[in-house]
């Protein structure tokens, strides 16, 4: 079955295929289009008994918002999860790409892995695209060394602190963090002063917008994801109604394709793995 | 022509720039303009802003040149504070020269004239005029940067006039309809449309937010409102 | 100039109450040069699932047949219809795939799960970022205008007829305002005993 078209084993990386044409129309004049930006709020301190994520939920494409509500913290494995900012793509794919190879070495060493590692792999990474993967990274998690939160730069530089900001949005968030952070917070002052430090970037940020989504990674039990924890900003109540009378819009010609309805009676029932949640911790 | 750039890039010197004089700014905000039979709204965003960042959530862009006129503007705001000062000098101008008070469309060609005298370094702003011309029915001035004009019954402008524009064609110039009758559009209709294309373009343009302003021109004067719209 | 813009045209889909809805203008241009006025940006992939590819024409076509195929060969080695949230991600994982030398379109994927007729939507920028919002998505040159229609016109539980009329007339009125968009417009209607395709009449200049 393998041919060039269709090779056994997909070939891995990045495809340069359509390069040189694009490098061609770029010198004609017709530069490459950018990519959807989070210009983002992202968060993360250590409290008391972990650490404390937090991001906007608005991704911009220059001047317009093309999401009002995206998730801006991503799944890393059941004892740690990451904030991305920068080009949308290059944070989602990123992030799921390190998560795929944690998963790989939690199974393959049966413990849980410790933050060190996800950072480096997303460091590495980064540096060996030399900035060109567009990714700012706040990483959050708890191993049995303690919680960590990590800073990861584009270029693969690494900051680990105990409260960081990312993002267009970090300046105004780092404010309220500089003014309010101590060693040692509640759960309850954390959350407080994470969505604190979110809501002055939501505001006080173009860049960012929409809601407060919170994560919660305590030192023992399963990471709490607090997506939407506050609607900090809803849609204006619309005074009049904009429904169409039926035969408003003129049809030229139309067309009805029925369909059969199978009754699917195959039920999808998820299969337990073998292998214990990933969530668990050791 | 060989240039080096072009055909000896190995031979250009680095770090060796010329660094353009960029007089402009843009400091975002949109206006809606609505004409009547007897009246005419005017609405605009009271968010100024630059880049990423909010100068002020309380910006008023609208302009009272008279008590039959108004004036939406924005777009780099010193253009637009320094043009507004120069026409509302004129129009005083005018008025002791004439012993009465400018109408609305002798204020709309001159200030075409006056955008057009600076062709070549223009004024950097968006504007819609809105009033009651001599006859006392509502009109609607549009304009590009270098002072064309246009008289209409409706129209959008500033970051978020591409959103505004469709709808206000499909709800008051009834494009794209059929079974609808035309008639002059009721002033609390207006009013509620106004609002209702600020709520969206507040919800997709960064620039457009925080507050509106409106300001409804009448035989009798001109009354004042707010609304709020969306602060993030 | 954006290479995005270079032949023009506009693709919306939106959620109504049990069915979903996907329109295209039909304009193929060079730049400001109208080549054709037949020439719709949304595919059929499955029984209830359409994709839309507004952007450069050659990449539509391109990615079109690298979508069929990679989709053929899913429906012969699971013997099952492809759900729509995993031809997005198919779809993002062939874009993202080119991300140092992408394909210029921004696609929107819309359709019915086969397995519990839930509706989806779904757009990418083009590189593959994926947007799942719970009302509407734009894709285009003329998206500005459609965001602006479309937040004020879409309002939940829409049934199939109203569902229609709602997205005509963002389209038509958004491309009445875009230059290189327009020229007629296709809307399929999907529910999930039938699929309604109508020809939507527009302006011509």
């Amino acid at each position: 079955m393998a041919s060039i078209l269709l090779p056994e084993v997909p070939v891995p990386g990045f495809s340069f295929e359509n390069s040189q044409r694009n490098a061609f129309l770029a010198q004609k004049g017709f530069p490459a289009p950018t990519a959807t930006k989070t210009g983002t709020t992202i968060v993360g301190i250590i409290y008391a008994d972990g650490v404390i994520l937090g991001a906007d939920t608005r991704a911009t494409e220059n001047t317009v918002v093309s999401d009002k509500n995206c998730q801006k913290i991503h799944y890393l494995a059941g004892n740690m999860y990451c904030c991305g900012a920068g080009t949308a793509a290059d944070t989602e794919m990123t992030t799921q790409s390190v998560s795929s190879q944690l998963e790989l070495q939690r199974l393959h060493t049966g413990r849980t892995v410790a933050v060190e590692t996800a950072a480096t792999l997303l460091k590495r990474m980064l540096f060996r695209y030399q900035g060109y993967i567009g990714a700012a990274l706040v990483l959050g998690g708890v191993d049995r060394t303690g919680p960590h939160i990590y800073c990861i730069y584009p270029h693969g530089s690494v900051d680990k602190l105990p409260y960081a900001t990312m993002g267009s949005g970090s300046l105004a968030a780092m404010a309220v963090f500089e003014a309010n952070w101590k060693p040692n917070m509640t759960e309850e002052e954390g959350k407080k002063l994470v969505r604190d430090a979110i809501a002055a970037g939501i505001f006080n940020d173009l860049g960012s917008g929409s809601n407060v989504d919170l994560c919660v990674i305590r030192s023992q039990g399963p990471a709490q994801y607090l997506r939407t924890y506050e609607e900090a900003n809803v849609k204006g109540k619309k005074q009049g109604s904009y429904r169409y009378p039926l035969g408003t819009t003129a049809v030229l010609k139309q067309s009805v394709i029925p369909l059969e309805v199978t009754s699917v009676t195959v039920t999808a029932s998820p299969q337990p793995m073998d292998v214990e949640p990933s969530h668990s911790r050791r | 022509m060989l240039s080096i750039d072009g055909n000896f890039p190995e031979y250009a010197v680095p770090g060796a720039k010329q660094v353009r004089f960029e007089p402009y700014a843009d400091n975002g905000g949109s206006i809606v303009a609505i004409a009547g039979e007897d009246y005419a709204v005017i609405g605009a965003d009271t968010r100024l802003s630059t880049g990423f960042s909010i100068y002020t959530r309380e910006q008023k862009k609208l302009f009272k040149l008279s008590d039959k006129t108004v004036l939406g503007a924005t777009g780099c705001w010193c253009d637009t504070l320094t043009l507004t000062r120069l026409l509302q000098a004129r129009m005083q101008m005018y008025e002791h020269d004439h012993n009465k008070s400018m109408t609305t469309p002798a204020v709309a060609q001159m200030l075409s004239t006056m955008l057009y005298y600076k062709r070549f370094f223009p004024y950097y702003v968006s504007n819609v005029l809105a009033g009651l011309d001599a006859e006392g029915k509502g009109c609607v001035y549009s304009y590009d940067p270098i002072g064309h004009c246009e008289r209409s019954n409706y129209r959008a402008g500033g970051s978020a006039g591409a959103q505004l524009q469709p709808l206000l064609d499909n709800q008051i110039g009834l494009k794209n309809m059929q079974n609808v009758k035309e008639a002059p559009i009721p002033r609390e209709k207006a009013l509620a449309l106004l609002k209702d294309v600020f709520i969206s373009a507040a919800e997709r343009d960064i620039y457009t937010g925080d507050c509106i302003y409106i300001l409804i021109i009448t035989a009798n004067g001109i009354q004042e409102e707010k609304f709020e719209l969306r602060k993030d | 100039m954006s290479i995005l813009a270079y032949n023009g045209g506009a693709v919306v889909a939106m959620k109504g109450k049990d069915c979903v809805a996907i329109a295209t203008d039909k304009r193929f241009g060079i730049q400001a040069q109208t080549v054709s006025t037949n020439f719709p940006k949304v595919y059929q992939m499955g029984p209830t699932l359409y994709v839309g590819l507004p952007g450069l024409a050659t990449d539509t076509q391109t990615v079109f047949q690298r979508l069929k195929f990679r989709m053929n060969l899913y429906e012969l080695k699971e013997n099952r219809v492809m759900r729509p949230k995993t031809f997005s991600a198919m779809l993002s994982n062939l874009l993202y795939e080119r991300r140092f030398g992408p394909y210029f379109i921004e696609p929107v994927v819309a359709g019915l799960d086969p397995v519990d007729n839930q509706p989806y939507v779904c757009n990418m920028d083009l590189i593959g970022c994926p947007n799942e919002p719970e009302d509407f998505v734009v894709s285009g040159t003329c998206s500005e205008q459609l965001y602006g229609m479309c937040e004020a016109l879409w309002e939940p539980n829409l049934s199939p007829d109203e569902l229609f009329e709602t997205i005509s007339q963002a389209l038509v009125n958004a491309a009445d305002r875009d230059a290189i968009s327009g020229w007629g417009a296709v809307v399929y209607i999907i529910e999930k005993d039938k699929i309604t395709e109508k020809h939507v009449k527009t302006r011509m200049d």
